[in-house]
């Protein structure tokens, strides 16, 4: 049942998330037979069409660089499970 | 006379007459929270005490000035909670408004609760909560839909008068079938989403939930337009959108997609569809067949594009700037691994995970981009719809609300119920789903959704369309037995 190329454990790694065994067994199950349903598109004569990204186009848009306010530092730090000395604290990163 | 079962233009004709006060509306709507909450469990959360003092000086002369209006859990209300109904951001305080909310206090209205959802609105029944489990107030022992299914629940219920959703893949419409009231998705970019959580951003609108079209309409004359905040908001003129409101379906030309009324559909629900759509034929409508060929391909779109945008979108919940954190990370990518894992829950991590096997390389092409070419062809599918009808008329859901854990551990399921709602935001469309009336299941009144879908920026002849046919069925006038 299960598409062969789905390699649950290498994608979950990707999207930086730890998976149960039970989680991976599960998914592997349910995620094919969504890939499965979606193989319908394949189908589908597509030559040629241009892709849609957003359906109503607007670009270049662009506002007037004016000074304004922002949110207070207190309050943004405040929201961070580690902070400290006006820093978001996380492991360390360099050796 | 029951203040809580009043609708938005009822409660301000009273509020101008002086027959009772924004304060006696709140007092009365939180008791009435108090009895049905037990049962219902639409809100997450409410601060009764700064409510009240925001209903204490109200000015009822603003075009919504008194009136409550619950708010679905993604919406950020400053110095309330907002979560989206996840682990991941239990404890986390909203630091500013969304725009929306901005504009909504700018009209006079107040801001009061937090409503329940799926998780990262990622769901149609309400159940991928992390905190509590909705119910139908129809019939408790069903799903109210989803995924804002607190906003729907709480109108149905009378707790609050109207109330804000989001809406990716039908997660105002579908909801606001289910439980019999009014739920209106907006064309995209009609609507500011600057302070929305971001599911997918390309799809994602916020919209009202009320007990009519006329509320709806009021509504979205306060949430509509132009905000340099989101560029994706777009630059129109000003337009009042109650300005059709109160004419008939005389000469209003209405398609009727054959595809929308497929095998498997509950058999109930699609007599009551047609038998609405009867109604609208005798109220003056001219009912035109259409095609929307498309339509078998809009689901494997929607759930290659929408997870796509979700795993982007959700990367940025990683437990370093704010949300939960795992305890004790080895290194940083201990600290992302662990952080997520604990703080999503299980419909996030799927849809996560196939958004981020859609995008990956290798697979880009096969699914990404053929999925955003597809999506052009449905988009044109309803360009070519609207040369030859005002409006499109059909189900807005294939069933009725199922009943509570039915679907829980089938997804596809589930996906494959979205298949009336998708279109619409892949297209960038306006829909509104209004009762059409009711199916008996297990000796309950189950509502049913009549869904109307006009074109892009078309929400005035839209909104008209739908007062007209609530106005010749008179459904909405039904409530909820709680």
């Amino acid at each position: 049942m299960s598409s062969p190329e789905l390699n649950i454990p290498a994608v979950a790694r990707l999207a930086r998330l730890a998976l149960t065994e039970e989680e991976t067994a599960t998914f592997q199950g349910q995620i094919g037979r969504v890939l499965e349903h979606i193989e319908n598109l394949k189908k589908l004569d597509v030559t040629g069409v241009e892709p849609t990204a957003h359906t109503y186009p607007v670009f270049n848009v662009t506002r007037a660089d004016l000074p304004g306010t922002s949110l207070p530092r207190e309050a943004v730090l405040g929201l961070a499970p580690r902070a400290a000395n006006s820093l978001v604290i996380v492991p360390k990163v360099i050796e | 006379m029951d203040l809580a079962k009043l609708t938005i233009s009822e409660i301000q004709q009273g509020f101008r007459a002086g027959t009772f006060t924004p304060t006696d509306l709140l007092r009365t709507l939180e008791l009435r929270i108090q009895s049905a909450e037990p049962t219902i469990q639409a809100f997450l959360s409410r601060d009764f005490q700064t409510a009240l003092k925001e209903a204490g000086s109200a000015d009822v002369s603003l075009p919504l000035g008194g009136i409550p209006i619950g708010i679905k859990d993604v919406i950020n209300v400053k110095g309330q909670p907002c979560t989206a109904a996840s682990q991941i951001l239990r404890g986390y305080t909203a630091p500013y408004d969304a725009t929306v909310i901005t504009k909504l206090r700018a009209a006079g209205a107040i801001p009061y609760g937090r409503l329940n959802m799926d998780e990262f609105a990622m769901g149609s029944s309400t159940e991928n909560s992390s905190y509590q489990v909705t119910k139908n107030p129809w019939d408790t022992s069903r799903i109210p839909g989803g995924s804002s299914g607190g906003s729907a629940a709480a109108v149905a219920a009378c707790e609050v008068p109207a109330a804000l959703g989001s809406d990716t893949g039908g997660s105002i419409r579908q909801p606001a079938a289910l439980c019999g009231c009014v739920g209106l998705k907006p064309s995209y970019g009609r609507v500011s989403r600057y302070g929305l959580i971001a599911f997918a951003s390309s799809l994602d609108q916020i919209g009202p939930f009320a007990r009519t079209t006329r509320d709806c309409a009021l509504l979205l004359n306060a949430l509509a337009g132009r905000d340099p905040m989101d560029s994706t908001s777009l630059d129109r003129p000003a337009e009042d959108f109650t300005a059709q409101l109160g004419r008939d379906l005389q000469g209003v030309r209405l398609g009727i997609p054959k595809e929308y009324f497929v095998d498997g559909m509950n058999p109930n629900v699609r007599a009551t569809v047609e038998a609405a759509i009867k109604q609208c034929a005798d109220a003056g409508a001219e009912l035109v067949d259409i095609s929307l060929p498309h339509t078998e391909y809009a689901v494997s779109v929607y759930y290659i594009i929408a997870t796509a945008e979700a795993s982007a979108n959700l990367a940025r919940f990683d437990g370093v700037r704010y949300g939960k954190r795992a305890d004790a990370p080895k290194d940083l990518m201990d600290l992302y691994l662990r952080t997520r894992e604990e703080g999503f829950g299980r419909e996030v991590k799927r849809r996560i995970i196939l958004g981020t096997y859609v995008l990956s390389s290798g697979y880009y092409d096969a699914y990404y981009l053929r999925a955003q070419k597809a999506r052009t062809l449905i988009r044109r599918d309803f360009e070519a719809a609207y040369e030859k009808v005002d409006a499109i008329v059909c189900p807005t859901s294939p069933d009725v609300a199922f009943p509570l854990g039915e679907r829980t551990n089938d997804p596809l399921k589930m996906y494959l119920a979205d298949i009336f709602t998708i279109a619409a935001n892949l297209a960038g469309i306006c829909g509104i789903s209004v009762p059409g009336g009711f199916v008996e299941e297990g000796g309950k009144k189950l509502p049913v959704g009549l869904q109307f879908l006009g074109k892009s920026l078309d929400e005035t002849r839209l909104l008209s369309i739908a007062d007209a046919y609530e106005n010749a069925s008179g459904w909405s006038k039904e409530t909820a037995p709680l």
